[in-house]
């Protein structure tokens, strides 16, 4: 015989009303819990894709559509710039590295990343299974496009045009899969990479027919499609950055900054976006400005877009995190109201136990230990539907969004919720635990 | 033994309600409280059993000054040296009739001894009751196990308010029976308050209270009150 058990016993008299009550608990707990895993789930995958990644620079446009497209592939391009712009900004002195991203075509709703080897490098990306893209129209898959379409090295498939498979296809240009990238948790996995000459070489195809009085397709119509107007932009002089740059260092003049092999004069090959790497990340807003003015540039900073982008998720969070308060704050209410009627109706049992030798203390621990229970019921519920509604949850953002959610894992800020929660229960007690306390035996007892 | 000199207690208005100048129990003594309703022979036993302070006066009970016990040494005292029948029947609802006698081992904070809750529930003839509910229990049964509870902890003294007033005579004389062999067995002194006079038989001593004022005998060596 416990404190314990008898408090149990209390509780397991009522326990339609225990269950409610705890219910009440259990979805505020759950509440602000999946809200807890998903703001830091959220952020740390948003910090993780941008990690390395100090400026892109991309079309004119929306900075954080530049962003959302070009780091986390969640949006539509904002248009394409001239390579040699792009080659320009990424000659900079300012500029430790560059990464070329050619975008807008994708394949069953993975997008299809033209770039170099060096974007695989800045996830820290290996190949698991084949080899790397090398000739054009080879691919390599991240691991969940891999295990999601079911493909590996070897197989071959078209792309769409835009983001989604509403697109036309490019069926003139077949993929073939030479390679499956291990899984890293990035945006990498759920991409496909290929060479930024296949996604020209595709285009170049897909405008000949066009041009040809071929099977054309509107490309201008396509869901997040480029505007193929995009692609005939003036190649402006970099008057700000260039030739000397913002560091005043001279810009190499010979080859490509991104690897890639001397275009045909002529040619007016684009590209979607670079991701610079700079020397001095502290320079990143003068060097931002800079690009800023120049024609056909835009650059964005992902730290500060993912910042705004938070902000204003954060009245959504203020909202939910409210509604998982109030709902705690009733379940305290409804605490204390079970616990005031059922020691009304416990006085006798009170006497009875000050009659066999209980202290005024053990009744007031008494009474305390069934808040306590009664919330702790409720937290480990909440708990549990917490976690468990997160996955489920992250298993349809995964589905819909991309987004890599889980309901396994521990927010440190559940310590707190777990010390809120048992504060209902204990300040729900507190009131009736002091009538517990204030227990006249003689007087009880001789009322019957 | 119980010793009890200058014993006055009063109603918070004032109002009096128990003078006993001096009153003696040995050992093992079995004594009747007899009086009407509202004589107060409740109140003697709440003050013996130390559920109630009087106002005045000096109490011994199982060689211990009660009034000179801080609440919460009386609280303990009281669940190891006293047990207590009452007239309502009352059990812990949610606990077992096993689970009851353990409570009162508990909630004395003695070691919690479940072979001599077992003999104890044997003793008043309930043991194969042990795991059932107060629910479960006949109105005899269950004065049985409220018998057992009061006497588990081995009591020096054990008070009753009104055990019978509510039985038939058969069944009357049968929980006195059970009464008086419980107390015998720990040896505890015995002391029954009732308006109830068909159980005079089972009492050596007798205590007569009219309006709180000792009418009768309050030392062993008188005769009975006829």
């Amino acid at each position: 015989m416990s404190l314990l058990r008898l408090s149990l016993s209390y509780l397991r008299r009522r326990p339609l009303t225990a269950v409610l009550n705890a219910l009440l608990l259990a979805l505020g707990v759950a509440t602000i819990v999946v809200l807890l895993l998903f703001s830091r789930q959220l952020e740390d995958g948003l910090a993780r894709d941008a990690r390395g990644i100090d400026l892109v620079v991309g079309a004119k446009g929306s900075p954080l559509q530049l962003v959302l497209s070009a780091v986390y592939h969640t949006d539509v391009p904002t248009g394409n710039v001239p390579l040699a712009d792009a080659e320009t900004v990424a000659r900079n002195p300012a500029v430790a590295s560059a990464i070329p991203l050619a975008l807008g075509d994708s394949y069953r709703g993975a997008p299809v990343v033209g770039t170099t080897g060096a974007y695989a490098d800045l996830y820290g990306a290996r190949v698991a299974e084949g080899r790397t893209f090398a000739a054009p129209f080879e691919v390599v898959l991240g691991a969940d496009v891999a295990a999601a379409r079911g493909l590996a090295a070897g197989a071959t498939f078209t792309t769409s045009h835009g983001v989604s498979d509403a697109g036309p296809a490019h069926e003139a240009t077949p993929m073939r899969v030479v390679g499956v990238l291990g899984a890293t948790g990035t945006v990498i996995d759920r991409l496909v990479l290929t060479s930024i000459e296949t996604v020209w070489a595709v285009h170049d195809h897909r405008e000949g027919e066009a041009l040809g009085g071929g099977p054309a397709a509107p490309a201008d119509t396509a869901p997040g499609a480029l505007p193929e107007s995009s692609r005939v932009v003036a190649v402006a002089p970099l008057a700000v950055l260039g030739p000397q740059g913002p560091s005043g260092a001279a810009p190499s003049a010979s080859g490509s900054p991104f690897g890639l092999a001397p275009q045909p004069a002529g040619a007016n090959r684009e590209i979607t976006a670079v991701l610079l790497r700079l020397r001095n990340p502290a320079m990143g807003l003068l060097y931002a400005r800079s690009v800023d003015d120049v024609e056909n540039l835009k650059s964005a900073i992902p730290a500060l877009e993912v910042n705004r982008l938070l902000d204003r998720l954060g009245l959504g969070r203020t909202v939910l995190r409210g509604i998982g308060v109030l709902l705690m704050l009733t379940a305290t209410f409804g605490f204390f109201t079970t616990l005031y009627n059922a020691l009304k109706e416990r006085r006798y049992d009170l006497a009875m136990m000050r009659t066999l030798g209980a202290s005024r203390g053990t009744l007031v621990a008494h009474v305390l230990l069934e808040g306590l229970l009664l919330a702790a019921f409720g937290l480990v519920l909440g708990l549990l539907l917490g976690h468990v509604g997160a996955s489920v949850l992250g298993r349809a953002l995964a589905a819909d969004q991309g987004f890599r959610f889980t309901g396994l894992a521990w927010h440190p800020g559940e310590w707190a919720l777990v010390a809120a929660a048992l504060g209902v229960g204990l300040v729900a007690a507190l009131l009736p635990a002091f009538q517990a306390y204030r227990t006249d035996i003689a007087e009880t007892l001789a009322v019957g | 033994m119980i010793l009890v000199e200058g014993l006055r207690h009063a109603y918070d208005d004032g109002t009096p309600v128990l003078d006993l100048p001096r009153f003696e129990a040995t050992q093992g003594a079995r004594w009747l409280v007899l009086g009407r309703s509202g004589s107060g022979k409740s109140t003697l036993l709440h003050v013996l059993g130390g559920l109630l302070r009087p106002r005045a006066g000096r109490v011994v009970v199982a060689g211990q000054d009660v009034g000179a016990l801080a609440e919460g040494a009386l609280d303990r005292w009281r669940g190891r040296h006293v047990g207590i029948v009452f007239q309502r029947l009352h059990l812990f609802e949610t606990l077992t009739v096993r689970e009851n006698l353990l409570m009162a081992q508990f909630m004395a904070g003695l070691k919690q001894d479940g072979a001599r809750v077992d003999e104890v529930l044997g003793r008043v003839d309930v043991a194969e009751k042990a795991r059932a509910y107060p629910a479960a229990l006949s109105q005899g049964q269950r004065q049985r196990v409220v018998l057992a509870r009061a006497v588990v902890n081995r009591p020096a003294v054990l008070l009753a308010d009104e055990p019978t007033s509510s039985l038939d005579d058969v069944r009357a004389a049968g929980v006195m029976d059970l009464l008086v062999r419980e107390a015998d067995a720990s040896g505890a002194t015995l002391l029954v308050a009732t308006h109830d006079a068909r159980i005079r038989a089972h009492f050596e001593h007798e205590l007569r209270l009219e309006d709180g004022v000792l009418a009768g005998s309050a030392d062993g060596e008188m005769p009975k009150v006829e």
